[in-house]
């Protein structure tokens, strides 16, 4: 290394120091949610506030799983996130392969009414969505979510895995159909191994933005058996005296399997960004 | 795999593949997104509310007269490029001299990275729950930690989200913390991508760090910059969903933006006309940014990498 020694350790400290002090401002909302849930509510309501939990109690986990049915809440949940992320990414790979590897009139166009779709402010169809849904009879059903959230990402899916397709070289699939696969034969058996991380990403980053979805979910569901894990949290603080020690026991749930497919799949869905760019 | 002639009829053959290929996306997301989205924009002409729904006429531009003269959507016009402004700065800013820190590997920067993922991969909802309880004047800890500071006397906690000198900020804060990883991650993503051998050659002719951050960093990824940022601005402006936890526009509508007051439009006041022409000002002020986007989209293709 050519740099001077003092000035590479002036710069080796102060990126420890950055690092550490960001690292310590991101984790502190989650460890403070985390440590809350194990709280009693004493405990909570305590000024100043306690930074561990004293005495530690998984009552709070007890009390929404007994009285809220939260297990079923987080059924409801994991079954219209698979469902609807994996319509999404079925669908967006059929487009998107067709985008990336035909040129065809109006394909430009195709790809501009997908790119709108993210900017129109989603508030503004719901009350005619609204009233679509419940003439359709589509009321408090997960199949209405399964099949809103699968539209909602259909966009993101298409444009980001369009990126994917057009990194494979055309050859492969050029020999896949000498061999005798048609052309969906081939997507399927010979391409789709090949960017299965990012469509992986793309299936991940999906099932998170369904997983986390709020809105939707609590206008067009009001019959709790049918609650997703966002609007159980939301009636818990709809409520007048907002139980904090429920609701993060109820959050730290949600978090856990967003952070962990997050941090699994976050490369690849900055590759993926990076190349289709469509929105965070 | 059994091998079978395919020298099938091409043209025809090839125009149906392709449509039914694009058909189930392009169907459903005209039924259900664009649909109901253009049904939205007639309803601001409409006196569309909860209590009207049986008996709804045209109105003219009452709706956008109407708006012009609320007093929270007024306030909510410069809060809405405080909003957009401010987050977007501070997150590109610190989003990108982190991506600069974490270009060289070091050990554990893969976990470091998937560590300050964590903000990314949840809900502004969630969020907004979370600083809504950090910043309470009674028992927040963040009051907590500036009096231990020393910075906040006990008697006089800072009512963060009450005080309307202070409301606007944190949630403009709480906003830039949800942000800064995506910029880390997708700035870092592209700093991957500029070629080692360009600094080489730079630091043979004895170009300093600055230098070469100008002339080499910044112009390699400028595509991905422009597109990030513009991207950005159009998700910061549509989101609500943090400012709906966090304050739902409290003190007294000083934390709304524009997309946050329609979204209070509709889930409080029921008045989905009035929401319609908040949302098609808002389409107009996205329209604008999309020329914006095309054009840089268009330059993406032109450079050609």
């Amino acid at each position: 290394m050519k740099k001077s020694g003092a000035k590479h350790t002036v710069y080796l400290i102060v990126k420890v120091i950055v690092l550490l002090s960001f690292l310590t401002v991101v984790l502190f909302p989650f460890y403070w949610l985390f440590q809350t849930s194990f709280k009693t509510p004493r405990d909570i309501a305590q000024f100043p506030p306690t930074y561990l939990p004293n005495p530690f109690v998984w009552d709070n986990y007890a009390t929404i799983f007994r009285m809220q049915n939260f297990g079923r809440y987080i059924m409801n949940s994991v079954s219209v996130s698979l469902v609807a992320s994996f319509m999404c990414v079925l669908i967006g790979l059929l487009g998107s392969y067709v985008l990336a590897r035909f040129d065809f009139k109006g394909k430009s166009k195709i790809l501009m009414f997908y790119l709108i779709t993210q900017m129109i402010p989603g508030f503004l169809g719901m009350a005619a969505l609204y009233t679509m849904i419940s003439k359709f009879g589509m009321m408090d059903k997960l199949t209405t979510l399964m099949i809103l959230y699968t539209v909602m990402l259909i966009p993101y899916c298409t444009i980001t895995l369009r990126g994917f397709f057009a990194q494979v070289p055309r050859a492969l699939e050029e020999a896949a159909q000498i061999d005798g696969c048609n052309r969906v034969a081939a997507l399927f058996r010979v391409i789709l191994p090949v960017i299965l991380p990012g469509v992986s990403a793309t299936f991940m980053f999906s099932f998170v933005q369904c997983w986390n979805e709020v809105f939707s979910a609590i206008m067009y569901i009001n019959r709790s058996s049918s609650y997703t894990i966002p609007v159980a949290l939301n009636s818990l603080v709809l409520k007048y005296d907002v139980k904090w020690g429920e609701l993060s026991a109820g959050a730290v749930i949600s978090i856990v399997p967003s952070i962990g497919m997050f941090a699994f799949a976050q490369k690849y869905i900055a590759s993926g960004l990076v190349n289709g760019a469509v929105k965070g | 795999m059994k091998s079978q002639p395919i020298n099938k009829k091409k043209g025809l053959g090839q125009t149906r593949f392709i449509i039914l290929m694009l058909m189930p996306g392009f169907l459903l997301v005209a039924l259900f997104t664009y649909f109901p989205a253009i049904k939205g924009v007639t309803m601001a002409f409409q006196n569309y509310t909860l209590y009207t729904m049986r008996n709804v006429k045209w109105i003219g531009l009452k709706n956008f007269q109407a708006i012009f003269k609320n007093r929270e959507f007024l306030m909510a016009i410069p809060n809405t490029l405080r909003w957009v402004g401010f987050s977007l700065f501070f997150q590109f800013v610190i989003g990108f001299t982190l991506a600069l820190f974490l270009k060289a590997k070091f050990h554990g920067r893969g976990l470091y990275q998937g560590s300050i993922c964590f903000p990314w991969a949840i809900s502004g909802f969630l969020i907004g729950i979370t600083f809504k309880w950090i910043y309470n004047g009674s028992y927040g800890p963040l009051n907590d930690i500036l009096i231990r500071l020393g910075l906040v006397t006990r008697a006089n906690p800072v009512g963060f989200l009450s005080d309307p000198k202070f409301a606007m900020p944190s949630v403009i804060v709480a906003n830039v913390w949800y942000g800064i990883p995506f910029f880390v991650i997708m700035i870092q993503a592209a700093l991957q991508g500029v070629s080692e051998d360009l600094y080489e050659a730079a630091d043979i002719d004895g170009a300093s760090v600055v230098q070469k951050f100008f002339n080499i960093t910044i112009p390699s990824i400028r595509s991905v910059l422009i597109l990030t940022t513009l991207l950005r601005v159009i998700w910061i402006f549509n989101s609500a969903e943090l400012i709906y936890a966090l304050t739902d526009g409290n003190p007294a509508g000083r934390t709304h933006t524009v997309t946050s007051k329609m979204l209070n439009l509709i889930m409080s006041e029921g008045d989905y006309g009035k929401a319609s022409a908040v949302g098609v000002i808002i389409i107009a002020v996205m329209a604008t940014f999309a020329a914006f986007y095309i054009a840089a989209t268009k330059f993406e293709q032109e450079d050609g990498d």
